[in-house]
């Protein structure tokens, strides 16, 4: 099963073992990570599971979709490294990936 | 009332706004017990693709449960699954169980919810006519959405038509029969109605406006026909009733709290007693941007609320209020809802509505109330701001595609 960690901004890490095939919001949520809201349960329809995805996993994790990149374009705090963590699909091959969650989802 | 020294807290009802409740009580805090009460067998779950991905199929059970069993037990919190409550009695702050027994409690949080307006007609308890409120109704309509087979939905609302895109993308034959003369007319604009009528027809909905059900026909108990009012008899393997919703609202009229098609509650979700709190659609609740109260069917409302009460009994400061939001999807198509559009008296178009990439814009007295985004993330979001400010944004300006919504947004901030 592929880790993922999560770092809160202020630096706390938390390393979790993931399913492949959930997304990278629904494993934060399940496991109670702070920092992620999700409201509309993986819709892509409120911005509120944004993330920072580490430089060296972007490649692996791909670019954002149409819809996806509108709706972050409108998020708090966006850079260029910025991700909807229910647009993120687990696999195997984003095993150790390190994702950052924001101060705040509103 | 100082509820943040309370040892005992029952939450009634385990959809998103009893559960939100839930977890925002441990997240502000709360050590004692907490009882979550759900006359549903599942533990607490996402309905809203109850009606898109999880009814076709592309959806594991597993992925719409917003907690696992684990988090329950780990975080204390007792779980009473098909049971019901029989009453609340306030004079001794006890929760009756329906199957005997009774919780006390310091303070309760109403998450009731609401339950499918039953279909009025004779027939209604034919073999084949369902519901659409929870798991257990997709359980019973799936096996039957075999491709050929005649669906008739009766009510074109968000659910009705939610259901008929997934039936015809199943190879269903569907027809919607709707009593007023538009699609979705108690909740959006003639032109957002036209457009899903349109949207429909094209994937070979038969969608019928102004048509009243009068009858359901069977033989041998089994659905065979929908009847219209006017006689005209249309051949039906299975009925989906989507003709609105009707608030849980007796656990509290019998308590003696003040109702009026929904529980009424303040800003903070408090009803009228100060250790009972309410929460999501089985509450009437002030409109913070609108002047006015309202019942609100929604996701949004029901985490709102279920944030607002637990911060209200823990004493920590009210959680800032959201724009109300919404979203429907039907095939490929997205909506998106900001704002309440009711009482509107200015419609304003972007974008293409052929090409299915369009925003309608609800104004009132000059400041934008709603937006219904279609294919259009950036008037959603943008809009959402807009709203909460109170801005007044010209109505040219909003029609103007070359001008982003960011461009808008900033110049109004």
């Amino acid at each position: 099963m592929p880790t993922i960690t999560y770092i809160d901004h202020d630096g706390t890490e938390r390393p979790i073992e993931a399913k492949n095939g959930e997304t990278v919001m629904e494993t934060a949520i399940k496991n109670s990570v702070p920092g992620i809201d999700a409201d509309c349960g993986g819709a892509c329809a409120c911005a509120t599971c944004h993330v920072y995805v580490e430089e060296s996993f972007m490649d692996k994790v791909g670019q954002p979709e149409e819809m996806e990149q509108s709706m972050l374009d409108f998020a708090e705090n966006v850079q260029a490294n910025s991700r909807l963590s229910c647009q993120i699909q687990i696999s195997d091959e984003l095993d150790g990936l390190r994702v950052t969650t924001p101060e705040s989802q509103h | 009332m100082d509820l943040s020294t309370a040892k005992n807290i029952v939450v009634i009802g385990g959809g998103q706004a009893g559960a939100q409740a839930v977890q925002s009580l441990r997240q502000f805090g709360y050590e004692g017990a907490i009882t979550l009460v759900g006359d549903e067998a599942a533990l607490p779950y996402q309905r809203p693709p109850l009606s898109k991905a999880y009814m076709k199929g592309e959806l594991a059970e597993d992925r719409l449960y917003f907690k696992p069993a684990a988090w329950y037990e780990d975080n204390k919190v007792e779980t009473l699954l098909s049971q019901r409550v029989e009453k609340i009695d306030r004079a001794n702050r006890q929760v009756l169980l329906q199957h005997g027994g009774h919780l006390d409690y310091d303070a309760v949080i109403i998450a009731t919810g609401s339950r499918p307006r039953p279909l009025p007609v004779e027939g209604a308890d034919l073999e084949n006519v369902f519901e659409l409120r929870g798991l257990s109704d997709v359980e019973h309509i799936q096996p039957k959405m075999i491709p050929g087979k005649k669906l008739v939905i009766v009510g074109a609302g968000y659910i009705g038509l939610e259901a008929a895109a997934v039936a015809r993308q199943l190879g269903l034959e569907v027809t919607v029969l709707e009593m007023e003369q538009r699609a979705l007319a108690r909740v959006t604009s003639p032109v957002i109605s036209s457009f899903y009528e349109a949207l429909h027809m094209e994937h070979g909905v038969d969608v019928r406006c102004g048509a009243r059900l009068g009858s359901l026909k069977g033989k041998d108990g089994k659905l065979t026909h929908a009847v219209l009012a006017s006689g005209e008899e249309i051949k039906a393997d299975m009925v989906l009733a989507g003709i609105g919703i009707i608030p849980n609202v007796e656990l509290a009229e019998e308590a003696g709290l003040p109702c009026k098609n929904g529980i009424i509650v303040d800003e903070d979700a408090r009803t009228s007693d100060p250790r009972i709190f309410a929460a999501g659609d089985c509450t009437v609740r002030p409109l913070a941007h609108y002047a006015r109260t309202g019942r609100l069917e929604s996701v949004h409302n029901a985490i709102e609320q279920g944030k607002l009460a637990a911060a209200a009994i823990m004493g920590k400061p009210r959680p800032a209020l959201d724009c109300p939001w919404f979203w429907s999807d039907q095939y490929d198509i997205k909506l998106q809802i900001a704002g309440l559009s009711q009482g509107y008296d200015e419609i304003v178009v972007r974008g293409d509505v052929e090409a299915k990439k369009f925003a309608a814009f609800y104004k009132k007295n000059g400041r934008l109330i709603a937006v219904d985004a279609i294919n259009s993330p950036p008037e959603f979001i943008a809009s959402k701001r807009l709203i909460m400010s109170g801005a007044t944004v010209a109505s040219e300006t909003l029609a103007d595609t070359s001008i982003s919504m960011k461009e808008i947004a900033a110049a109004a901030a």
